[in-house]
């Protein structure tokens, strides 16, 4: 074939577009929430952005998991998870695995549930401290289906390319709540392991996602798993990973989990411009999210803030925010009571000392 | 999901329901009254199961 031809054939399939990677943040780059976490294994949590480590059951095992600088080349970050507590005693119900959530309106491209609907292919890099065997799939959260993939971890980089076939049965709704995971298993019990894993997409049956013959990451406190360059692209061909810049992967994942931090080292900053509400307690709007947000997002903050008096001096606020929420559009407070000597009426300048934040979470 | 502390907040200017004020996963937080996020559907699940109640805002 023609370099044309196969550039037209490129178009014609819809991959020679930007954003053919379905995964928000595959190289690992954005991890808003901090960089590293201790002792984790007991329940859910997210460090990098979009990649949530998905706990079930009760576990002993327990992780570190960090945002590393190891990759192959043209990667400058991986998510590594280091093993510090190993379980050899795995109950049925237990299972761990790393989920990437999507919106069912960013996958209408891949007609699910249809006579058009696409196969996918999902590439990425991976290694381990010694071999190992894992498994990929999907979960359908909208039509409870399910489709996995077994694959090899070596102790050198590797890039693994699976793909999965069309899925004709279980449309996937158009808006903004879950409708699939990714999701990359690395432990579970006999309620995953003891069917056989299913490669075409089926009804869901938990014995089949995981099947037998799969590592535990918890088997020995040696245990390694380095992840990235993940890309989900539709049709049955993995093409090189799609690299962004920062700014844009930021503000995809900016969707999902937003912080406005106050991050000089050592001086406050003034953050808002509030109003009295009477001699104790002031409220008013404080900040725009930095990007539309998928829900109206959990609100929290973290370090101090204060507030000052119309005459500039301290309003002697409590350090914390009363009544922080969050609204669809920002941060506000509808009420930061037991100050002192202010006006109803006088405008108050709001300011974050150093380090302090506020947070929105409209994970899914 | 361990959420702990729930109780409804009110709005100092109006009196009105704002959010749910909790503690989940160790972080105070201020969960908003919308279906659509994740937290405020795990509070209603597990008020449904009886197993947290969500106290009345001062």
């Amino acid at each position: 074939m023609s370099k044309a031809a196969q550039l037209a054939a490129l178009i014609g399939s819809g991959q020679a577009q930007g954003d053919k990677n379905l995964i928000i943040n595959g190289a690992m780059q954005v991890a808003q929430r901090g960089t590293s976490l201790t002792g984790q294994g007991a329940s859910s949590i997210f460090l990098l952005d979009r990649f949530r480590m998905n706990t079930n059951g009760a576990s002993a095992g327990r992780y570190t998991i960090t945002q590393t600088a190891d990759g192959p080349s043209g990667f400058a970050n991986c998510l590594k998870l280091d093993v510090t507590t190993a379980d050899t005693s795995i109950a049925a119900g237990e299972r761990l695995f790393i989920e990437h959530p999507f919106e069912g309106q960013n996958l209408q491209s891949i007609a699910k549930g249809t006579s058009d609907a696409q196969s996918l292919t999902l590439s990425f890099y991976v290694k381990g401290n010694a071999a190992a065997t894992y498994v990929a799939g999907f979960y359908d959260n909208d039509n409870n289906r399910q489709v996995s993939k077994q694959f090899a971890v070596t102790t050198s980089w590797n890039r693994i390319t699976l793909t999965f076939p069309p899925d004709t049965a279980g449309v996937l709704g158009d808006d903004n709540a879950l409708s699939m995971q990714l999701r990359f298993y690395l432990h579970a019990g006999s309620n995953y392991t003891s069917g056989t894993i299913s490669e075409t997409w089926i009804a869901a049956d938990g014995t089949k996602s995981v099947g037998s013959g799969t590592t535990s990451i918890f088997d020995s406190t040696n245990r390694t798993f380095f992840i990235t360059g993940v890309q989900l692209e539709i049709g049955e061909t993995a093409t090189p990973f799609e690299h962004e810049d920062f700014g844009t992967t930021l503000r995809k994942c900016q969707r999902y989990f937003a912080v406005r931090e106050n991050n000089h080292a050592s001086s406050s900053q003034y953050f808002s411009l509030l109003q009295a509400y009477n001699t104790t307690s002031i409220f008013g709007y404080i900040a725009d999210y930095p990007a539309t947000m998928r829900a109206t997002p959990t609100a929290s903050q973290s370090g101090s803030f204060g507030a000052y008096k119309k005459d500039s001096g301290n309003a002697s606020m409590p350090t914390t925010i009363g009544n922080l929420v969050g609204t669809n559009y920002g941060w506000r407070s509808d009420g930061w009571g037991s100050g002192s000597n202010l006006v109803a009426g006088d405008a108050s300048v709001m300011f974050a000392n150093a380090g302090a934040k506020l947070i929105a979470d409209a994970e899914l | 999901m361990e959420i702990k502390n729930a109780k409804y907040m009110k709005s100092l200017t109006d009196q009105e329901k704002i959010g749910i004020s909790a503690t989940i996963g160790g972080t105070d937080v201020t969960v908003p009254l919308d279906p659509a996020n994740r937290h405020y559907e795990e509070i209603m699940r597990q008020v449904a199961a009886g197993e947290i109640t969500i106290a009345d805002a001062d």
